[in-house]
């Protein structure tokens, strides 16, 4: 392998982890909370839709990833209705989010299939982009991943250091008690909801508007779903589930590094990649329950209502 | 106001009348969804519901369309009768699709007897292979069953994609991605003559009766039910889990892998990429709107079946696109789970009342425990 396809590789995984990191962070938040959304692929896709959609109209990225957040949000209200107020089982509401939405995003983008936009450009830092190997990877990406990684530090600020995450992480752990200290438990899980739902859809608008930027059904093809693994994966640690994101995104570049090193695989067997890693991280993680219970919310997809 | 207070005792009536509720909420939100389509609702609907099913042949294509969802959803209840949050229908049934071809093509030129019974068997060895996988993940490596087998699905597609591109592609086929047709040997005989209605109706009668008297009759299905239900009372009783996950886990896989076997034997006729239009997904809907009960769900699954001819109907003849079917399945679910929670909870409705205020200000739909 010569040094330009490392450097390639660096930065594709960079590029292909960003939604997954997105989309597990705004899960992260959500599971702290004591919400388990499973409804992560299906507003990825809705955001996908939603976010194309806007940007082919008006041709700007502002409005475009605007779109698929607020899109995100509003789809996002619909399960935290019916899991919060309705306390319909987390996991069926999660399901049926993913169905819905994912048949309304074929359903409004039928007849954007197969279109395209410009891509997201790049903000390259002229001088450290030129740095051999990791240059390119860290300072010529573009706009969202760099506010990926803002968010990233934002986050790990917010549960460390500040009251609010503290606030969140009780609600999550035991919302009768942070209810009786005074925490309005339901407004707490309803904007962490809200919140999983804003970057599930910004990540949905990264894949139609930066990573391939066009639009064709079910083009998220499960990356909603590693990411609620990656989640396990990070042991509802921030910092943890950046790694975790940009190993998939190395996983999922199998055949640039198969390319690389001569071998000819086929692309359907290369194709399955992400989904055996994840099984494989699934695995090596949950050997001991113990340890992940440890990290778990203690209140995770258990249904509460005040008064209980 | 409204105010939602807790029932004492679950509501029977409720649990059979809130599927019927989510079916007219749904209806009630497709005249809204084709009004503001600019279709007249009515005739819209009449195209989408009664269109399809009109004449025999409609009906029969109804019953082709509701096997395959009826087969996996049968299992699917099962296992969520003993809590097991299997989503991997639909990878056990692009398993069982890929099995019975792999043998199927075997047999193109053969007039043996066994090559029909031969193709369903590898189908049914295919969907239990995969589901076995997934059990073995479960139990053993404790994996969480949920991410497990959804990430299954996506592989067994992938499997699929490989072998209608390689291994199992039709040489003389001009590099189109699917098997040889499959020989008269090998497909399954049609019921009534001019339609494609197929063996597979039986098979679903059989699994549908075995599965009443699993869950009626049978004590493993008594004990199936105490596990879903309380985890740690199945355990005093000493009831041995691992083998009713695994057995759940099992059945669910070999019927889901017989729906795939008879998709391609039956009214497809080779292994194609589309062998299943998310029959696997729309069979845990009809799952949970038949109540897990193999009754209720034979005439969910027909629901089910008719909303996809609807969906192509409406393609075809309303120009809609056919994805508007994912979103009926998506709002029927939706609805179900709203609808469940008269169940649990009776709806009051109280003029807003000073006294009451202070207890009501802080939520006011939510739910309030009086136990």
């Amino acid at each position: 392998m010569d040094i330009e396809l490392i450097t390639n590789i660096l930065y594709a995984t960079i590029r292909t982890g960003t939604p997954l990191l997105l989309v597990a962070l705004g899960e992260i938040i959500c599971e702290k909370s004591g919400i388990l959304n499973l409804g992560q692929e299906g507003m990825m896709l809705l955001g996908a839709v939603a976010g194309f959609i806007a940007m082919y109209h008006s041709d700007s990225f502002l409005i475009g990833f605007g779109a698929a957040a607020l899109t995100g949000v509003l789809i996002s209200l619909a399960f935290a209705f019916i899991a919060l107020h309705l306390n319909a089982s987390q996991v069926a509401a999660g399901l049926a989010l993913t169905i819905l939405a994912t048949g309304l995003s074929a359903f409004i983008g039928a007849d954007y299939e197969g279109k395209t936009v410009t891509a997201l450009p790049a903000l390259t830092i002229d001088g450290l982009a030129a740095i051999p190997v990791i240059g390119k990877a860290l300072f010529a990406q573009d706009a969202i991943v760099y506010l990926s990684w803002v968010l990233v530090i934002l986050a790990y600020l917010f549960f460390k250091h500040h009251r609010a995450g503290l606030a969140v992480r009780a609600v999550g752990e035991n919302p009768s008690v942070a209810s009786n200290l005074g925490l309005p438990v339901m407004s707490i899980r309803y904007l962490a909801v809200m919140f999983g739902g804003a970057l599930a859809g910004i990540a949905g608008a990264y894949l139609s508007l930066a990573y391939t930027p066009l639009w064709t059904e079910n083009m998220t093809a499960g990356r909603g779903w590693i990411a609620l693994a990656l989640v396990v994966f990070a042991s509802w640690r921030v910092e943890r589930v950046m790694l975790g994101a940009y190993l998939f995104g190395f996983a999922s570049l199998m055949h640039l590094v198969a390319q690389g090193l001569g071998l000819s695989v086929d692309g359907n067997l290369l194709a399955m990649m992400p989904y055996l890693a994840t099984l494989a991280v699934l695995i090596i993680l949950s050997r001991d329950p113990q340890k992940l219970r440890l990290f778990e919310p203690m209140s995770l997809a258990k249904p509460w209502h005040k008064g209980h | 106001m409204i105010r939602l207070e807790a029932r004492v005792q679950h509501s029977t009536v409720w649990g059979y009348s809130s599927p019927l509720l989510a079916v007219l909420l749904t209806l009630l939100t497709g005249y809204i969804l084709f009004a503001a389509l600019g279709q007249s609702p009515s005739e819209a609907l009449y195209t989408f519901f009664i269109a399809p099913i009109a004449d025999w042949y409609g009906i029969s294509e109804l019953l082709v369309k509701t096997i395959p969802i009826l087969l996996c959803a049968y299992g699917l209840a099962l296992c969520f009768r003993a809590s097991v949050w299997n989503i991997g229908a639909e990878g056990q049934l692009l398993m069982g699709g890929v099995a019975a071809s792999a043998v199927a093509t075997l047999f193109v030129h053969s007039d043996s007897i066994w090559a029909m019974p031969l193709t369903l068997l590898a189908g049914i060895a295919g969907g239990i292979g995969w589901a076995a996988l997934a059990a073995f993940m479960k139990l053993r490596l404790n994996t969480n069953e949920i991410l497990v087998t959804i990430m299954m699905n996506y592989i067994a597609l992938n499997i699929l994609l490989w072998a209608v591109h390689g291994p199992l592609k039709d040489p003389d086929g001009f590099n189109f991605p699917e098997s040889a047709l499959f020989g008269d040997s090998t497909l399954l005989p049609v019921l009534f003559a001019d339609t494609r209605l197929h063996l597979g109706l039986v098979f679903c009668a059989i699994a549908m009766a075995l599965s009443w008297l699993f869950i009626s009759k049978s004590f493993l299905g008594f004990q199936t039910q105490v596990l879903g239900q309380d985890r740690s009372a199945a355990k005093m009783a000493g009831f041995n889990q691992t083998k009713l996950v695994t057995l759940v886990l099992l059945v669910c896989g070999a019927l889901a892998g017989l729906a795939g076997a008879g998709e391609v034997a039956g009214p497809i006729g080779q292994l194609v990429p589309q062998i299943s239009p998310g029959y696997g997904y729309a069979a845990i809907i009809v799952a949970f709107l038949g109540r897990l009960h193999p009754v209720g769900i034979t005439l969910a699954g027909l629901l089910m079946g008719l909303i996809y001819m609807g969906g192509e109907m409406a393609q075809i003849e309303l120009g809609l696109p056919n994805a508007i079917t994912g979103i009926f399945q998506g709002l029927m679910l939706f609805f179900l789970l709203s609808c469940d929670v008269l169940i649990r909870y009776r709806v009051r409705f109280k003029r807003f009342d000073k006294s009451n205020s202070a207890d009501n200000t802080s939520s006011s739909l939510a739910p309030q425990a009086q136990e």
